[in-house]
């Protein structure tokens, strides 16, 4: 299957095979109105199976998530038709509005229009905690 | 403007100041006695505490301020379906410094980012108590003289006793202490905070469920109840209950100068037979809490 290599954009790389939908939706890539490849199930010699997600136009994107939704992800930065940058999101110190707390005396299961706010932990054990109540995320 | 949420917000500088201040009260109550004179505290409490409201209430009379508040959510706007963000922005108007305690985990902390007074977290569910933990510390500097190189024995409900948590991470930042867990394997000390307290600060410490094998070692003897309210299923709650109940014999082997704590209500974890024991401070610490508290409303309210 070939599809275009694209001169001015970002290709999301090494995602692991399955991950691409999730990772299309959290970067709210359905609001652009460029090209974008989606390929799942790539043949990888390092995973096995990957997805990769190309992206034609040179825009900004906030990809802080990426490190925790999806480890070992890369991200290169194409211009011109030459990889000028090429990024390994790290884990966030803070996640907002992605993960939920599962601690049911928490407030924020109860407090109106309170967003989910998640800090890092332990960065080595990926460890994240909800904000309010210091429940470990799951 | 500050808040209590969590004891670590406290610096040690700051816990050893609002210690020196609630010395100096016990030692001089006449100087202090007007010192929030004008001022109101508001106490916030969405379920009933009566002990640690009294302590509160208790605290900001004897600086000659004025207590306004409720005891449970029935006879607050809570029960209408007001947000704890509403209510503290609502009670800022009416009092200078907020006592609240709430039955979710992390209201005192929505509370405070809403408030435009210190808010102190009077309890929150599980989670934090930090007026508890200042009432600890001065029980032991009290008692101990201060806080390096003692041994502290927690003994009961070491997975929910949240005051086990905050003063385990209290006493963290003093020299050459030595911790030692007591407890029945289901209800032993989370591995985070082993892991993110002990470990992380290079404190020795030994877990057993043995209690009289250690208790001869104890400086500090924390005692806690096995609380009805942290279990899912009242079956589980009658299993571990009893598990460890302090009796004048198993004292017999304790140091002459041990110091028996417990954050109270007790069930039936301490023997009435100790309470006249001189090494039985855990009504001490009751005192000592209405001091410390009293020490902490005059260093939020930024009063000298």
């Amino acid at each position: 299957m070939n599809i275009d290599s694209i001169k001015d954009g970002i290709v999301i790389d090494h995602i692991q095979s399955g991950k691409c939908m999730e990772i299309y939706r959290l970067l709210d890539l359905e609001k652009l109105d460029c090209q974008i490849a989606i390929i799942k199930n790539a043949l990888s010699q390092k995973m096995g199976r990957k997805d990769i997600i190309k992206i034609d136009a040179a825009i900004e994107l906030d990809f802080d998530l990426l490190g925790y939704v999806a480890p070992g992800v890369t991200i290169d930065i194409i211009r011109g038709g030459v990889l000028v940058e090429k990024k390994t999101p790290e884990l966030p110190e803070k996640i907002v509005g992605v993960i939920c707390c599962k601690n049911p005396r928490c407030i924020s299961t109860t407090e109106q229009e309170l967003p989910q706010v998640f800090r890092l932990a332990d960065r080595e054990r990926r460890i994240y905690r909800c904000f309010y109540c210091e429940s470990m995320s799951k | 403007m500050k808040s209590l949420i969590d004891i670590c917000d406290l610096s040690r500088e700051e816990i050893d100041s609002l210690l020196d201040t609630a010395n100096d009260i016990i030692a001089h109550p006449e100087v202090y006695s007007e010192k929030c004179r004008g001022k109101k505290l508001a106490t916030l409490f969405f379920e009933p505490s009566t002990r640690t409201r009294l302590s509160f209430e208790a605290a900001m009379y004897e600086l000659g301020g004025n207590v306004l508040g409720f005891s449970e959510a029935q006879s607050s706007s809570a029960s209408k379906g007001e947000s704890v963000a509403d209510t503290a922005r609502v009670v800022s108007c009416y009092a200078d410094i907020i006592a609240m305690r709430h039955p979710k985990e992390g209201a005192p902390l929505v509370a405070s980012m809403h408030a435009s007074v210190p808010i102190i977290n009077a309890g929150d569910g599980g989670h934090n108590h930090p007026t508890q933990t200042l009432a600890d510390l001065l029980t032991i500097k009290r008692e101990k003289g201060g806080f390096d190189g003692l041994t502290l024995g927690f003994c009961g409900d070491l997975k929910f006793g949240r005051t086990v948590h905050s003063l385990i991470a209290a006493m963290s930042r003093y020299k050459d202490i030595r911790v030692v867990l007591i407890s029945p394997q289901e209800l032993k000390l989370p591995s985070y905070v082993k892991r993110d307290i002990l470990q992380k600060n290079g404190i020795p410490y030994t877990q057993t469920t043995d209690f009289e094998s250690v208790i001869d070692s104890l400086d500090i003897l924390y005692m806690t109840r096995v609380q009805r309210e942290r279990f899912f299923s009242e079956e589980e709650y009658l299993r571990l209950k009893d598990s460890y109940i302090l009796t004048p014999e198993k004292l017999r082997r304790a140091k002459s100068d041990l110091c028996v704590m417990h954050p109270l209500p007790r069930v039936n974890e301490i023997s009435t037979a100790i309470d006249n024991d001189p090494r039985a401070c855990y009504f001490k610490q009751v005192l000592y809490g209405k001091y410390m508290r009293m020490a902490l409303i005059l260093m939020l309210l930024g009063v000298n």
